[in-house]
């Protein structure tokens, strides 16, 4: 039994919109895995919720007509993995998100809460991130898009104004055609787990597979919210897909990183990591894209 | 015959359907929900506690705080049958709620309400303020001059020390051209983590209390909440239903005093207390962490001149199984590799940690790492095959202990290492793995275990049985020994029913504890339910075996000694005749007119015995050194437990302990923050139990030597597979790596920065 | 503060049933509390151990983290509902019992209900796509062995394997 002080289920996005509009202290609960267990521990406890979970309108993913990929925001993992057109196109995505919790996580737990919820070890966030995902969110104002690095404001914290809820996920084309990417979570076992840092590289390679034109690589739990490494991609962009090109990107995203020290990990041993994790990234999304690294 | 056989579990077909219950299923939902206050400080008092803005929340019934006690009955939890002789008592240190704060997580309140929402709010309603004091958490800091002080009685927080002193340590280490070997190991605080968290209910019907309660050992539980309470034990009845596994939790007498306790202040009402996951990590009990240094003397044949050992364990704040934990280790350190001259020190030391009691294992698990990574660094030290120093140097067959006078009776120890190497095709992988190069390499490593069943000559080792003929031929059995998950119902069935020679289908095992009914026994520990069990179960069927042939004359005209019970007949054994059912003779027996008897026997084991187990551990790992991880590729057990009962389920119990040493040496460890002493990973997420995906295979291998002192040749089973895995992973990531690990858990951390010392990353 | 109530109508075990339920229950809470199914377990309450799963319109969710109200209009399958109406237990649950996959039992439900979803999809899948499609369980007893033994047999032998199934 959760300490909740009232739930208003949403029928709509209008609804939700004005159900948030009407109680502005309640919490949105979409699959709850982590806005139940924040109850639980107390933190939220004596909540409001507004459920936007029954809004099937917000689950699927589709290819507009322009080629944008839309991911609605209650998509749960598994479909997210299965769909057919996220395999097609950034199957990348499918296999980050496939990695979160279990099976049963990957059920219940949705997209739009995995980005919502601000956390920097979302296994979601950093592909996204890497995908130049846009963000798109519908309030009392209508709706507005917004780049998903712009979304995250700081640890937790995400700009969602009063009234709003994210509504989708879109990947423009732009973005993905050409592109093959490789996700690389690293945890401490292999299922159940949350990232110790998580690794989202894609690669645009030339026609003769021999050169990167495009390098995108995104961290979690690289600092307080999912970040890009910039410098290493600068670092990358038209170099031949050489060991030694490699090895220069991986060890650049010291440059743009910065994890801290907890009792999770340590500072120098994430670093250490991200910088492996790069290297692979990178080689497997060469790979992916057809090409290969030389020596 | 049923023993040695697969039989299938007696509780398998209820647990498959979800219809087996539990604690929680069997309580009542109008049963009041408490749950406990834990202090937010490491070390202190509580001055005071303001309750109102807790008793001002609707559906709170009550709260009860560390001064509501009027009096203080201070009383021991260990699992242990307890001594009539006072010296040999348990530390009585615990009470139901303390002012004395002693870890970050001490009980120091409880709210009773209506719900768990009203109970929660409670709980985050009432003030507390404490005087603080410093705290220390470390074994090795407590035990300085000086050190923040725990209890009393206990000068530098030394609970215990004991020493074994064998030969002249000093004088032996004089002998020209020895080589010196030094090492210090360090294992983890871990946690059993049962899935089924601790849980009771409490109620008084009368002027007794009725306890329902998730634990290994019934009766001690009694015995202790008489104790806590001051009331007669003979007021108090506790029920064990189906536990959802206990590995030593259970084994400590938990909340039980502070639910009962709780219901006697609320007039009798039915009071639950359900432990969430996260205090069951913290304020239940841990496994010792415990240091290690060992050094060895050793000649440049490859013989053992000197020993030492020093282990120092940590207690964390109350003594519950205390220093038995760390001595039954130390034990184990002169008789695995005997030399003339040791010297071992042990040491159990309080900390303001989380309290430390039993776990699969009981110190061996840390023993053997300790002595285990050591003998492989002995080995490398003298250039010699790991494997063929530890033939030469392990106890011999014949060996016997002065002390417990348990034998090794066979040669267990080659027969289980021949075994190993066999089937991981062990001679072949050392060779190809040696001198690898790359990121990613293989390697291949053993350990070996020393383990003793049960707990005699230490403590009483008493086992009590009882068995119903029923009017169909079928018994009812009973014994004092407890179904914990491990499959004992169905090896105490397959006995009783070759015992009295009924089917097994004939034997009903009352699986659920009632200390109102079922014969005395100090409950599940120390691996000996099988083995304990197996002498009242013997001598009872044996007794009941013989009232029915006695009665069976009365209704055949043949002596007894010419008749037996074959498979529920009773027979001539002159010529095999089948002259009656047993389940004729039974309803006879009841309802006769001339001579009604109920045949029932029920009879007591003292058992002066104990039997060594042993065996070893083979692992096959592929480390990624830049990842600085290990994956599992192959992992084996092989136990000498004498006769196997049910080879099917004792595989599945090894697969168990194989798997809990897996954690313990490659993922688990129960973390506290050093400016708090507050634990940092105490759930499910944080603390990194092994997932499924983190296995290999497991395999487990018998070499069955039949235990002489044992009633069915059987010996321990349960706790020795955890002892041998987590130093066989190690030193296969040594051959893979070159890389000794000292410290338990090799999780990536930890191999972070012993790669990095290595220059390896 | 008068708690809220929801009528919640759904099919558990393939029962429609309705009820009022307190909007505050989780569907661990409506299924032991309010439908007495016991089988579904607490483990740790926060979707990390797995014990409370069941199917819910087919696929598997911790039913601890999973609103009550939610359910409504859904199909629900609690372990109990596995069996026939005379107690005839399905395949997966009589491999349980014969691979000696049961030990404590207090994670068994859990896992037999994932394991009822894998199987219904009637599709082959690796040892190491099994032990994924699991991995949504702890047990402390088995170390996982005969539970993957169970459902990789089963697997085959509804595939017609039987050869292959007797040789895990």
């Amino acid at each position: 039994m959760y300490d909740i002080k009232a739930i208003y289920e949403a029928e709509s996005v209008a609804h939700a919109v004005q159900l948030l509009v009407e109680h502005p202290q309640a919490q949105i609960i979409a699959g709850g895995s982590d806005v139940l267990v924040q109850i639980r521990e107390g933190k939220r406890a004596g909540v409001e919720l507004v459920s936007i979970y029954g809004l099937d309108v917000l689950r699927g993913v589709t290819l507009e007509g322009d080629g944008t990929i839309r991911i609605g925001s209650l998509t749960s993992f598994s479909h997210i993995t299965k769909d057919p057109i996220i395999q097609a196109h950034i199957n990348v995505l499918g296999q980050a998100v496939d990695q979160v919790g279990g099976p049963q996580i990957r059920n219940i737990g949705t997209i739009g809460g995995n980005t919502c919820n601000g956390v920097t070890s979302a296994d979601s966030a950093s592909t996204l991130f890497a995908w130049d995902a846009v963000i798109e969110l519908t309030g009392p104002e209508g709706v507005r898009r917004l780049p998903i690095q712009d979304f995250y404001i700081k640890a937790g914290q995400v700009d969602l104004r009063p009234g709003e809820l994210q509504t989708g996920i879109l990947i423009p084309r732009a973005a993905y055609e050409g592109y093959q990417g490789h996700y690389i979570k690293y945890a401490m076992r292999e299922a159940m787990d949350i990232a110790t840092t998580g690794c989202s590289v894609n690669v645009k390679l030339s026609a003769d597979k021999e050169t990167m034109e495009d390098v995108r690589i995104a961290y979690g739990v690289a600092g307080p919210v999912p970040m890009r490494a910039p410098t290493a991609e600068a670092l990358a962009k038209g170099r031949p897909t050489t060991s030694q090109a490699v090895e220069e990107f991986s060890k650049s995203v010291l440059e743009d990183i910065h994890p801290r020290d907890s009792w999770r990990a340590a500072k120098d041993f994430r670093q250490h990591i991200a910088v492996t994790m790069a290297q692979r990234a990178l080689t497997q999304s060469i790979q992916l894209a057809g090409g290969a690294v030389h020596e | 015959m049923y023993v040695g056989k697969n039989a299938t579990r007696v509780d398998a077909r209820d647990k498959v359907m979800g219809r087996t219950r539990y604690t929680d299923d069997l309580c009542d939902k109008g049963a009041y929900v408490a749950r406990v206050l834990h202090a937010t400080i490491a070390h202190g008092r509580v001055k005071s506690i303001d309750a109102s803005a807790a008793l001002a929340i609707p559906g709170v019934v009550g709260v009860f705080t560390c001064f509501d006690l009027k009096e203080k009955h201070y009383f021991p939890t260990a699992g242990h049958p307890w001594s009539t002789d006072e010296s040999h008592q348990d530390v009585a240190d615990r009470l139901v709620l303390t002012d004395r704060v002693r870890f970050y997580g001490d009980d120091i309140a409880a709210v009773v309400a209506e719900d768990e929402v009203a109970a929660a709010q409670a709980l985050r309603a009432i003030r507390v303020e404490y005087e603080e004091l410093p705290f220390v958490l470390d074994v090795l800091e407590a035990m300085q001059d000086g050190a923040p002080q725990l209890h009393d009685n206990y000068p530098n927080n030394i609970l215990k020390h004991t020493t074994i002193r064998k030969g002249n340590y000093e004088e032996a280490i004089k002998e020209p051209g020895l080589i010196k070997v030094e090492g210090w190991y360090e294992t983890p605080t871990v946690q059993h983590c049962h899935l089924e968290n601790f849980i009771c209910f409490a109620e008084m019907t009368g002027d007794r209390i009725k306890i329902v309660t998730s634990t290994q050992i019934p009766h001690i539980v009694r015995r202790v909440v008489g104790q806590a309470l001051g009331i007669e034990w003979g007021k108090i009845q506790v029920i064990k239903p189906y536990i959802g596994g206990g590995f030593g939790n259970k084994q400590d007498v938990l909340y039980e005093p502070l639910c009962a306790w709780l219901c006697t202040q609320l007039g009798g009402h039915l009071v639950k207390l359900d432990v969430p996951r996260e205090e069951t990590f913290v304020s239940t009990r841990v496994r010792h962490s415990i240091r290690s240094h060992i050094v060895s003397w050793v000649r440049p044949d490859g013989t053992y001149a000197a020993r030492k050992l020093e282990a120092f364990s940590d207690q964390g704040a109350y003594a519950s199984h205390g220093h038995s934990i760390c001595a039954k280790g130390a034990g184990a350190f002169p008789q695995l590799y005997p030399c003339d001259h040791v010297e071992v020190d042990a040491y159990t030391v309080f900390t303001n940690k989380s309290v430390a009691g039993a776990m699969r294992g009981y110190g061996i698990p840390q023993a053997m790492w300790a002595v285990e990574c050591h003998t492989e660094e002995v080995a490398a030290r003298l250039g010699v095959d790991s494997i063929a120093f530890r033939r030469k140097n392990l106890m011999p067959v014949g060996y016997t202990d002065p002390f417990s006078k348990n034998e090794l009776y066979a040669d267990t120890f080659n027969q289980c290492i021949d075994k190993g190497m066999e089937v991981t095709d062990y001679a072949r992988k050392y060779q190809e793995y040696q001198n690898q190069t790359g990121d990613v390499r293989r390697g291949i490593g053993m350990a070996v275990f020393w383990y003793n069943t049960a707990v005699w000559p230490i403590s009483l080792e008493t086992s009590s049985c009882r068995m119903v003929l029923n009017q169909d031929g079928s018994l009812q059995v009973q014994v004092g020994e407890t179904e914990i998950g491990q499959g004992a119902d169905t090896a105490f069935a397959q006995m009783a029913a070759d015992v009295v020679g009924v089917p097994m289908d004939k034997v009903h095992i009352v699986s659920c504890q009632d200390t109102d009914v079922t014969p005395f026994g100090t409950g599940a520990y120390a691996s000996r339910q099988t083995y304990t069990a197996g002498f009242s179960i013997r001598q009872t069927g044996s007794l009941l075996k013989e009232r029915i042939l006695t009665y069976a004359q009365e209704l055949t005209r043949m002596p007894p000694y010419n008749l037996d019970i074959v498979d529920g007949q009773i027979v001539r054994s002159t010529d095999g005749r089948v002259l009656m059912s047993l389940g004729d003779l039974a309803t006879e027996a009841l309802y006769s007119l001339t001579h009604s008897q109920h045949l029932t026997a029920e009879s007591t084991a003292q058992i002066k015995s104990n039997a060594y187990s042993f065996g070893c551990t083979f692992a096959e790992v592929e480390v990624d050194i830049p990842m600085c991880k290990v994956k599992l590729l192959d992992l084996v057990n092989v136990h000498d437990a004498g006769t196997i009962i049910n080879p099917a389920l004792a595989e599945a119990q090894v697969h168990g302990g194989m798997s809990m040493g897996i954690g313990f040496g490659l993922s688990e460890k129960l973390l506290f923050d050093p400016k708090t002493g507050k634990a940092l990973n105490n759930n499910l997420l944080d603390y990194k139990l092994s997932t499924f995906m983190d296995h290999p295979r497991l395999r487990a291998f018998f070499v069955e030597n039949p235990e002489p002192t044992s009633a069915f040749g059987t010996k321990a089973l349960g706790e020795p597979p955890t002892c041998s895995v987590a130093p066989a992973i190690r030193n296969a990531v040594y051959q893979a790596t070159g890389v000794f690990v000292e410290e338990a858990p090799m999780n990536p951390h930890n191999l972070f920065r012993c790669f990095k010392q290595a220059g390896l990353i | 503060m008068s708690k809220q109530y929801k009528l919640v109508r759904c099919t558990i075990n393939g029962k429609p049933v309705e009820k009022m339920i307190d909007v505050r229950a989780s569907l661990t809470d409506m299924l032991r509390d309010d439908y007495r199914l016991t089988s579904v377990k607490k483990g740790c309450e926060v979707g990390e151990c797995g014990a409370c799963n069941v199917l819910i319109n087919g696929e598997c969710f911790n039913s601890c983290i999973y609103l009550a109200i939610w359910a409504d209009g859904k199909e629900i399958l609690t372990l109990e509902g596995l069996a026939g109406p005379n107690g005839e237990i399905s395949d997966i649950q009589q491999a349980f019992i014969d691979e000696a996959a049961v030990q404590c039992g207090f994670c068994t439900p859990g896992f037999i209900m994932s394991a009822a979803e894998i199987l219904e999809s009637g599709r082959e899948y690796t040892d190491d796509e099994i032990r994924k499609l699991m991995s949504g369980h702890l047990c402390r007893c088995t170390g996982y062995e005969n539970i993957f033994r169970a459902v990789k047999k089963t697997m085959l032998r509804r595939l017609g394997k039987n050869a292959e199934a007797d040789a895990v």
